[in-house]
């Protein structure tokens, strides 16, 4: 957490010991804008690494050059460059410093609580660092051997099968380098689906509540976005979708739960509609954290998934990637997946390592996961044995290859190892948990009257899935996230989301996702995740309420926050006006 | 907590929500959980079974590279308030991050000669179909046209993104050697008759690799003259009479190691340069995850994809870095969004960045004429052997391409068993018969002289013996 109470500074009054406990709006913690000190960090003018160092400073030693110096002529000089790159000229510790300093400047999961909806903010095992970072995995070639890599391709194997059980559907592909390429893939594989039945459909329907990647996916793929209206309970409209599903339909991209937090309890319904009129549905898996070991997307009638490993299966964000996006898929999707599938194949008698040989046939991806004791890769004197894991690229009906080598393979460890730490009992307690987290946290405001101020986007009063709920169903209740309208807030308190959103900074949280879904006016969705305590839960809607109850009072502390972030509001209109990328150079 | 909701069981919370219809009425069947330390043994012994560039002398490249990557660069990137952070959406406590991007955007400007770059894509194949895209949405022509020195999988993936983008792909092949099949001087590059000539008034793109995928540095100022002025002539050839000027987009893929000593994208007339970000500070990872970038002129900017990091102030004039331009992105503009990127890899382009600090003006100079050196000395020294000449006679950089007069396959076999992994068999990649017996070897600044003289007697003792038991 960015706190001036970390850096120590003579300049600055000692913060009395208590002064954590107060609200950091009251006049004594307030900074600059106050016209009081401003904190450490904030005193700091940002200096890029390119103006910091000095000419023949470096880090960097090069080796000697052990071999005769080349022909000039070897590389003419119309192909060199006429003056080096103006790359920094700093040392290892100014390298250091800098970048340790820039850290600071950072909010991070680590530091504190993170409720960024459909971002699925869970804490990142250190283990998975650990074990990505073994050699044998972090230095392995990727056009190495498969023979020589089959403790790879066995992961690989492995992470395919457990995400086809994940999702209720039997084949995989790891491919995809996140979220939305995967939703790439899933809009390729369809319109690849169709064409091969000889039918050109060309209309995607994507719900007003559609995560951004979704419309844009569609757009890429050549085909045309067809909005779906939202019904009174924060599903699909039954009445639009039936209108709207017609032969021209390729596709319906779903998030279920979606992105309101609400699952939608029309599934099977839409999924007949939606298959009726010949067209596939599609998961977008943003939401997988709430359902893991529930209910799949193939039992509800998907088609095509996509997972975030970087969310349901806690891969560190890096600030915004690296991420994975891998895809499963029903039976008749799977010819068009893209090349190249890791196929185990099966083992018959004979020769080689282990008594094991080759055998023609293929398992296809997905099933058998369980295998064990797979085949070591060498043998003793050396000879490659057949390799029993492998990489197949005779898949004539793939939609082709969607990027370079096999994928985002760092991720896939990192997520395997996730899944074998949990295991069966575990992911579903993680989705079991995510969701009581996030609805006690719900509770605890509608406690707090925070939710007269913030209003539940869709209380979704339909009737009762349960025998002798009365008319309430699911009414209040939500699935991982929820989603709140601050529109009251506004209207009664004069501040907006975006107000308090940048005053939860100032109380050391994380704001949750705001202005999403576009649906909501002034929407503020919020997903706690399962690996957050009662503790923090209970923090953080304690915060929302005392920043309520401090704009009753004062809305200019709200509508002028954040005051102790390294800095304060960013003029993003000048920044898009007149855009300054790049460091300028002397 | 059950309490404080209004529930009675955890159960409650799923059954007044999920139609017990789509509920998964068993357990998953996965293995059971592990504690930490089996995990680590399990990751452990899957590890083990790979033969990775610690286990062999590697001369594996094609894409990416085994470049050491500094200690400082692990130590930056594991830091939590680099590591856990999302995306950037609240500047006021991502200034950390931001100024990273912006600084990662300041260092590839300066190695691709471009004005503006963003803060990273996926990867490099995935990059040059990006490039495609911005194409399309820069003239609305319908073509790309690709020189087959282009790595295999980057011509693959704009394939298949092509498909969806509508846009037709039309590779251009290289020279060839001469009739006898011996490599001409001139073999191994991107053919310019074929490049223009395959360039017409409906070519949106036309891209090209440097060095190509078979090691040679292309003339890239030429390609991308030829490109524009094949481009300007289609339109007198046709009569389509243009009221504006060619728009043709020149994308070069390029090798941002080679990038201290070749003359950058920029200076060469191309509008837009991508590549593959591995060899700066990321792990090979069995291919990913890294980073890929794109830099382009400025004209592209309101037009390029993913996230860009821009120089502003805050309230009280301080200054500061926002995610700007942002209206390009899926997040606001839905489906007429530039791309559909969002998560990108942010993490692994402030690895690159670290990288680049750490070399420094001075390093990736030196760097580079090691790397060169070495390149043409393992040519040498493997062309001197029997059984082995060079596919093309082009200049190269650092990584070479060999003909070897027998079974590739088998003869990296033999390889193996002397500890050596001598390169990657080309056909294998490429699918070409023209590059049967194709060896493309790389050269890092962990493979010395030493190394290299190790590779030729490995590799021509292979040879021989192959030759033996294979009768002519």
């Amino acid at each position: 957490v960015i706190d001036a109470n970390l850096h120590p500074d003579p300049e600055i009054e000692a913060p009395a010991p208590e002064r954590r406990r107060e609200a950091p709006g009251s006049p004594a913690s307030v900074g600059g804008a106050r016209g009081l000190d401003a904190t450490p960090l904030q005193r700091e003018r940002a200096r890029t690494i390119f103006e910091q160092g000095a000419p023949g400073r470096r880090a960097f030693q090069c080796p000697a050059l052990d071999v005769p110096p080349p022909d000039p002529e070897a590389l003419p000089a119309r192909f060199r460059r006429a003056a080096p790159p103006r790359l920094p000229e700093v040392s290892e510790p100014e390298i250091v410093r800098h970048y340790v300093r820039l850290s600071k400047r950072n909010f991070d999961l680590d530091s504190g609580f993170y409720p960024l909806g459909s971002c699925t903010m869970k804490h990142n095992p250190r283990l998975h660092e650990r074990v990505a970072a073994l050699p044998g995995h972090a230095r392995l070639h990727p056009l190495q051997d498969p023979a020589r890599a089959q403790g790879a391709l066995e992961l690989m194997w492995r992470l395919q099968g457990a995400l086809a059980e994940l999702a209720g559907l039997p084949h995989v592909s790891l491919q995809p380098s996140a979220g939305s390429h995967g939703e790439l893939a899933g809009v390729l594989l369809t319109r690849a689906y169709h064409e091969h039945r000889g039918e050109r459909r060309h209309k995607v329907l994507t719900p007003d509540t559609a995560h951004g990647t979704n419309p844009a996916t569609v757009t890429m793929a050549g085909l045309e976005v067809v909005k779906l209206a939202t019904d009174a309970a924060g599903g699909i409209d039954l009445d639009d979708l039936r209108s709207k599903a017609d032969s021209d339909v390729a596709c319906l991209m779903l998030t279920n739960p979606n992105t309101l937090g609400v699952f939608d309890r029309n599934i099977e319904q839409i999924a007949a509609i939606v298959h009726g009129a010949g067209a596939t549905l599609y998961y977008d898996g943003a939401n997988l954290n709430a359902v893991m070991g529930i209910s799949r997307p193939g039992d509800m009638g998907f088609d095509i998934v996509h997972f975030n490993l970087h969310k349901s299966f806690t891969q560190p964000h890096g600030g915004g990637g690296p991420g994975s996006g891998p895809i499963a898929v029903s039976e008749r999707i799977a010819p068009f997946l893209p090349v190249p599938i890791v196929v185990r194949r099966e083992v018959e008698s004979g020769r080689g390592d282990n008594g094991a040989a080759p055998g023609p046939r293929h398992t296809a991806a997905g099933s058998g996961h369980t295998a064990e004791g797979a085949g070591a890769a060498h043998s003793d004197n050396g000879a490659i044995p057949a390799p029993l894991f492998a990489l197949d690229y005779e898949r004539p009906k793939s939609i082709g290859r969607l990027r370079g080598f096999h994928g985002n393979y760092g991720c896939f460890v990192r997520a395997y190892a996730y899944i074998r730490s949990l295991g069966a009992d575990g992911l579903r307690d993680a989705s079991e948990t995510a969701v009581l987290n996030a609805n006690y946290l719900l509770a605890r405001l509608r406690e707090h009257g925070v939710l007269e101020h913030l209003q539940l986007a869709f209380p979704r009063s339909e009737a009762p899935l349960l025998e002798g709920d009365g008319e309430s169903g699911g009414e209040g209740l939500c699935m991982h996230e929820f989603v709140l309208s601050g529109g009251p807030m506004k209207r009664n308190l004069a501040i907006k989301t975006l107000d308090l959103a940048k005053r939860l900074l100032d109380f050391g949280f994380h704001p949750p996702t705001v202005y999403f879904p576009l649906l909501v006016e002034e929407a503020l969705m919020v997903e706690p995740t399962e690996t957050e305590t009662r503790e923090t839960l209970d923090a953080f809607a304690d915060a929302l309420a005392e920043i309520l109850r401090e704009a009753a009072t004062d809305p200019e502390i709200a509508r002028n926050a954040p005051y102790t972030t390294p800095v304060r509001r960013l003029d993003e209109v000048a920044a898009a006006k007149r855009p300054v990328v790049r460091q300028a150079l002397p | 907590m059950l309490a404080a909701i209004g529930v009675s069981t955890l159960e409650e919370l799923f059954d007044r929500q999920i139609p017990e219809s789509v509920r998964l009425r068993r357990a998953l069947e996965l293995p059971q959980g592990m504690p930490e330390q089996e995990v680590y043994a399990h990751l452990r012994e899957l590890a083990a079974r790979n033969v990775c560039a610690e286990d062999e002398l590697s001369f594996l490249g094609a894409g990416m590279y085994d470049h050491y990557v500094p200690a400082i660069v692990d130590m930056l990137t594991e830091r939590s308030e680099f590591l856990t952070p999302y995306t950037p959406y609240q500047p006021e406590v991502s200034q950390g991050g931001l100024q990273a991007m912006f600084e990662f955007q300041t260092a590839v400007c300066e190695l691709t000669g471009l004005p503006v770059s963003n803060a990273s894509v996926y990867e490099g194949p995935s990059a040059v179909a990006a490039a495609g895209y911005l194409a399309k949405l820069y003239n609305g022509r319908r073509r790309l046209v690709v020189s087959a020195g282009m790595h295999p999988h980057s011509i693959q993936t704009l394939r298949t993104h092509a498909r969806g983008f509508g846009m037709e792909v039309v590779e251009v092949p290289l020279t060839t050697g001469s009739a006898g099949g011996a490599p001409g001087a001139a073999a191994g590059v991107t053919d310019p008759e074929a490049w223009a000539s395959a360039i017409d008034a409906e070519t949106s793109a036309a891209i090209f690799a440097q060095p190509n995928f078979y090691g040679a540095v292309e003339d890239a100022a030429a390609l991308s003259a030829a490109a524009k002025s094949a481009a300007e002539a289609s339109f007198g050839a046709d009569g389509a009479g243009f009221a504006r000027p060619h728009d043709l987009v020149v994308v070069a893929q390029v090798d941002p190691m080679t990038l201290g000593i070749l003359k950058p994208p920029g200076e060469c007339g191309v509008d837009v340069a991508v590549g593959e970000g591995q060899p700066l500070g990321n792990r090979l990872d069995f291919g990913g995850p890294s980073f890929g970038f794109f830099a382009a002129r400025e004209e592209y900017l309101r037009r390029m994809p993913g996230r860009i990091a821009g120089e502003t102030v805050d309230v009280d004039g301080r200054r500061g870095f926002v995610l700007t331009l942002q209206t390009r992105e899926q997040h606001i503009r839905r489906e007429k969004a530039t791309s559909n990127i969002c998560t990108a890899q942010a993490l692994n382009a402030l690895a690159g960045v670290v990288y680049l600090a750490w070399l420094g003006r001075r390093g990736i100079v030196e760097l580079g004429e090691l790397l060169l050196a070495r390149t043409l000395y393992a040519r040498a020294a493997l062309c001197a052997l029997e059984g082995v000449e060079a596919l093309h006679e082009q200049p190269v950089f650092r990584e070479l391409a060999l003909r070897l007069d027998g079974d590739v396959a088998a003869v990296k076999a033999r390889c193996a068993r002397g500890g050596v992994n001598p390169g990657v068999d080309i056909e294998a990649l490429t699918g070409r018969a023209e590059d049967r017996g194709g060896l493309l070897v790389a050269l890092t600044e962990r493979r010395s002289r030493t190394d290299i003289d190790r590779l030729a007697e490995t590799l021509g003792a292979a040879i021989a013996a192959e030759r033996e038991t294979v009768p002519a």
